[in-house]
C-alpha cells in the first residue's frame, strides 16, 4: 500500500497525544474491520508499536497495533469483541479521533537474517503487514504465515502477497487454505523445501536455521499459538504480547509481566519480547 | 500575564494576572511546605514522573507522589490486574515497586534531572517494623518534602487487615514513622471502613501532621463471556470520576474530625473538581487515575484554575479551605 523506506528502522520511544480524522473505516471480514485515518504520525518509528484510542463515554482508552502508516497516514485493523472496538466500528468518516501514539518498543528489524517468517493469528495479523513491507524493503526474502479459525474471517491475504510475500493462509478447519494451526503450516513449509532436520525439541535451536526456509520469526497473537510456535521454532524471534492496559504508557504498572531479563511493562518494554527472555 | 508584583515576591510560577486585572493566587502550603499550587498527581499514577516529564515540564505541578515503595521489590500481583468500570477502573497492580535502596540509588538521582521541587514519598508495608525502615532509609534523601504512608496494605501480623480499617493499627504505623523522621508524615486513609473520621482522629492523636485520603475503593468486576472475574485477584481497587462523591464526603468528613492539613483525592479530573475538594477541606489535592487516560490532565488543570477562580470569584486558593463547613 504505502512504499517501503529501505533501510532499518530506528527504535526511538516517545510518545505523542493528537487528534486523527477517520477517512475510512470498512469491513474486511464479519467483525474485522479496517480503519484509515489521517494525522500525525511522526512519533510511530517502527512496526509492532500501538496507538492507544480515546473513546467518548469509556474511561481506558483502547490498545491497537499500527497496521500500517505513511507520512500523515495510519491504518488499524481491529476484530469486533465488545464496546469499544464495537463503537468504532460504527465511527463515520470525518470522525475525530484522539490518540496516543508512539507507544511500545515494536518489532527489532536488524536481527532477521535474510528470510524472516512472519506469522499473525487472527487479531495479530494486522502488525505483520508494516514489518513485512518494511522487510521487503530492505531486500529481505519474507514468508508469511497467516491464522485464522474458518474462511469467512481471512483477511489481508492478496495485500501480503502484493507485497511480494510467499503468504500462507491456514484455518483450523479447513474451510479455505491450508488446514490446521500455523505451527502445521511451518512444518509443511519446511517439508516442502526439503528441510531434513530433527524434531525442533532435540535440535539445538539457534544454530539449526541453515538449511530451513527461514532465518528468524517475527509473531503476534494469542498466547497458545506463542508456545506452539516455540515447540517448533528452530530460529530466534520476536513475540508481540497482549495485556490489559491501564495508561499504555509505562507509568501505572497494570500491564507488568516477568521475564529472564527481569519485570518489564509490556506496553513501555514491549509488547514485543525476543523469544530468549520469555519465561516459557 | 503575571505582575510585577508577584515577580517581585518571587511568586511569578503562581499568583496569576488575568486580562480582567483578575489576581488568583494558587499557593497553598502543607505543614510548612509552600506549593505553587495544590495539583499533585497521586501515588502509582505517575511512577516517578519520567513518562510525564517527556510530554510536560512536570515542574508546573505542585509536587507528585511517587509510586508507593516497600522495604523490599515487588512485583505485585498476577495479571490482569485492570478492569474498566463506568467513569473508573480498578486496578490490582499490588504495589509494584522496586524497593526504597534502588529508589534511593536510582529512581531518585534520576528525578533530580527533570524535576527540581521536593518530592512527596510514598510508603507502603506489611509490619509497623517494615513502614519505619522503609521511612528511616528515604528520610536521608533531601529531595523529599513529606511521607505519604498508605496504610491501606494488609498486616501480616495482624491476620491480613489493613492498617487503615482499626485506629489502633493506624495509630499505631503514624507513631513508628513519626519517630523516624523530621519531615512532616501525612497518613493515607483507605475509605473501606464504616468511620473515616474516628481512623483520622487516631493518626492525628498518634502524631500526624497531616491526613490524605481516600484510597482506592475495594472493587471488582466479572467477564460475562468467561463468567469469571475480570482481574486475576478478583478484586482491587476502584477509582476515578465515579468515587468523586464519596471522597468529598469523607474529605469533608475528616475535616471535621482534625485540624492538620487534608490532601483530598478520588475522582478529581478539573479544575472544578479541585475547588471543590478545597471547599471540603482539602488543602492540596491529587489527580490519580485520570493521568492513565490523558496524560497532560495535570498541566491542563495548573493551567486552567486561574480562569476557574476568577469564575467563581476565588482570589486565594488557601482562603477556601474547608469553606463549605462556615455557616
Ligand atoms: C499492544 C496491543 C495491541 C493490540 N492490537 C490490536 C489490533 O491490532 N487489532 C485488534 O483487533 N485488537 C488489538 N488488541 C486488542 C484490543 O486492544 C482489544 O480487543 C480491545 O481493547 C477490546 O476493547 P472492547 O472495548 O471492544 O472490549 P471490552 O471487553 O468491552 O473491553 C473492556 C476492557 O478490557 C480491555 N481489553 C479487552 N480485551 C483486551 C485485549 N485482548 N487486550 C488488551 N485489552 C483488552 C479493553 O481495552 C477495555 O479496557 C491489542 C491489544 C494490545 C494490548
Ligand atoms: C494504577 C493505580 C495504582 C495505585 N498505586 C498506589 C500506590 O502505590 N500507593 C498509594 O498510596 N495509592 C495508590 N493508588 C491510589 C491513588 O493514589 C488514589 O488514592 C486513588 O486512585 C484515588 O484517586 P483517583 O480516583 O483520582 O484515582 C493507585 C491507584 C491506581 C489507579
Ligand atoms: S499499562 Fe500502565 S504501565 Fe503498562
Amino acid at each position: 500500500m504505502f512504499a517501503g523506506r529501505g533501510r532499518p528502522l530506528k527504535i526511538q520511544k516517545s510518545m505523542k497525544q493528537s487528534i486523527f480524522t477517520i477517512l475510512e473505516n470498512k469491513r474486511l471480514a464479519p467483525s474485522v474491520f479496517r480503519m484509515e485515518l489521517v494525522g500525525d504520525t511522526s512519533q510511530i518509528t517502527a512496526p509492532g508499536q500501538f496507538v492507544n484510542i480515546r473513546l467518548e463515554g469509556r474511561f481506558l482508552r483502547r490498545p491497537i497495533s499500527v497496521c500500517d502508516k505513511a507520512e500523515d497516514r495510519l491504518v488499524l485493523i481491529y476484530k469486533v469483541v465488545g464496546h469499544g472496538t464495537q463503537q468504532l466500528s460504527e465511527m463515520a468518516p470525518g470522525t475525530q479521533l484522539d490518540l496516543l501514539t508512539g507507544l511500545g518498543n515494536g518489532y527489532d528489524l536488524s536481527k532477521c537474517g535474510e528470510k524472516p517468517l512472519l506469522i499473525g493469528g487472527g487479531a495479530g495479523v494486522p502488525p505483520m503487514y508494516w514489518l513485512c513491507r518494511e522487510l521487503i524493503a530492505l531486500g529481505k526474502e519474507v514468508t508469511v504465515i497467516l491464522g485464522f479459525n474458518t474462511a469467512e474471517e481471512v483477511f489481508y491475504e492478496a495485500e501480503f502477497a502484493a507485497l511480494g510475500a510467499r503468504t500462507i493462509v491456514m484455518t483450523a478447519d479447513g474451510s479455505y487454505g491450508r488446514k490446521g494451526f500455523v505451527t502445521d503450516g511451518m512444518t509443511a513449509l519446511e517439508k516442502e523445501c526439503g528441510f531434513a532436520g530433527k524434531d525442533a525439541q532435540q535440535s539445538d535451536c539457534a544454530g539449526s536455521s541453515a538449511d530451513t526456509f527461514y532465518s528468524y520469526i517475527y509473531t503476534c497473537g494469542p498466547m497458545p499459538m506463542f508456545r506452539a510456535i516455540n515447540q517448533v521454532a528452530r530460529t530466534s524471534g520476536q513475540f508481540s504480547f497482549e495485556e490489559r492496559m491501564g495508561c499504555g504508557f509505562g507509568a501505572c504498572m497494570g500491564c507488568s509481566c516477568k521475564t529472564i531479563t527481569g519485570y518489564k511493562r509490556i506496553c513501555k518494554d514491549g509488547p514485543v519480547l525476543e523469544r530468549e527472555e520469555i519465561l516459557w | 500575564m503575571v505582575s510585577e508584583v508577584s515577580r517581585a515576591a518571587g511568586r511569578d510560577a503562581a499568583t496569576h494576572q488575568s486580562d480582567t486585572g483578575f489576581h488568583a493566587d494558587t499557593t497553598v502550603t502543607l505543614s510548612g511546605w509552600e506549593l505553587d499550587n495544590p495539583v499533585i498527581p497521586a501515588s502509582g499514577t505517575f511512577g516517578f514522573g519520567k513518562e510525564f516529564a517527556e510530554l510536560y515540564d512536570i515542574n508546573c505541578l505542585g509536587t507528585f507522589s511517587f509510586k508507593g515503595t516497600t522495604l523490599h521489590p515487588r512485583f505485585g500481583n498476577p495479571t490482569p490486574r485492570i478492569a474498566e468500570c463506568t467513569a473508573g477502573m480498578i486496578n490490582s497492580v499490588g504495589l509494584q515497586n522496586p524497593g526504597v535502596d534502588e529508589v534511593l540509588a536510582v529512581q531518585l538521582p534520576k528525578l533530580q534531572s527533570y524535576f527540581h521541587k521536593k518530592v512527596i514519598a510514598n510508603v507502603s508495608g506489611f509490619s509497623v517494623e517494615e513502614y519505619a525502615e522503609t521511612v528511616r532509609r528515604l528520610d536521608e534523601c533531601d529531595q523529599i518534602g513529606l511521607f505519604e504512608v498508605n496504610v491501606s496494605c494488609p498486616n501480616v501480623h495482624g491476620g491480613g487487615i489493613s492498617f487503615g480499617t482499626s485506629p489502633e493499627a493506624a495509630a499505631e504505623v503514624t507513631a513508628a514513622v513519626r519517630k523516624v523522621t523530621r519531615r512532616p508524615v501525612y497518613i493515607k486513609l483507605t475509605p473501606n471502613v464504616t468511620d473515616i473520621a474516628s481512623i483520622a482522629k487516631a493518626c492525628e492523636d498518634a502524631g500526624a501532621d497531616g491526613i490524605s485520603l481516600i484510597n482506592t475503593l475495594l472493587g471488582m468486576r466479572i467477564d460475562l463471556k468467561t463468567k469469571r472475574p475480570v482481574i486475576a485477584n478478583k478484586m482491587g481497587g476502584f477509582s476515578g470520576p465515579a468515587v468523586f462523591p464519596v471522597a468529598l464526603r469523607m474529605v469533608y468528613q475528616v475535616y471535621e474530625a482534625v485540624k492538620i492539613p487534608i490532601m483530598g483525592m478520588g475522582g478529581v479530573s478539573s479544575a472544578e473538581d479541585v475547588i471543590e475538594m478545597m471547599l471540603a477541606g482539602a488543602a492540596a489535592v491529587q489527580i490519580g487515575a485520570a493521568n492513565l487516560t490523558d496524560p497532560y490532565i495535570c498541566r491542563d488543570i495548573v493551567a486552567a484554575l486561574p480562569k476557574t477562580m476568577e469564575q467563581y470569584g476565588i482570589t486565594s486558593l488557601r482562603e477556601i479551605i474547608g469553606a463549605a463547613h462556615r455557616n
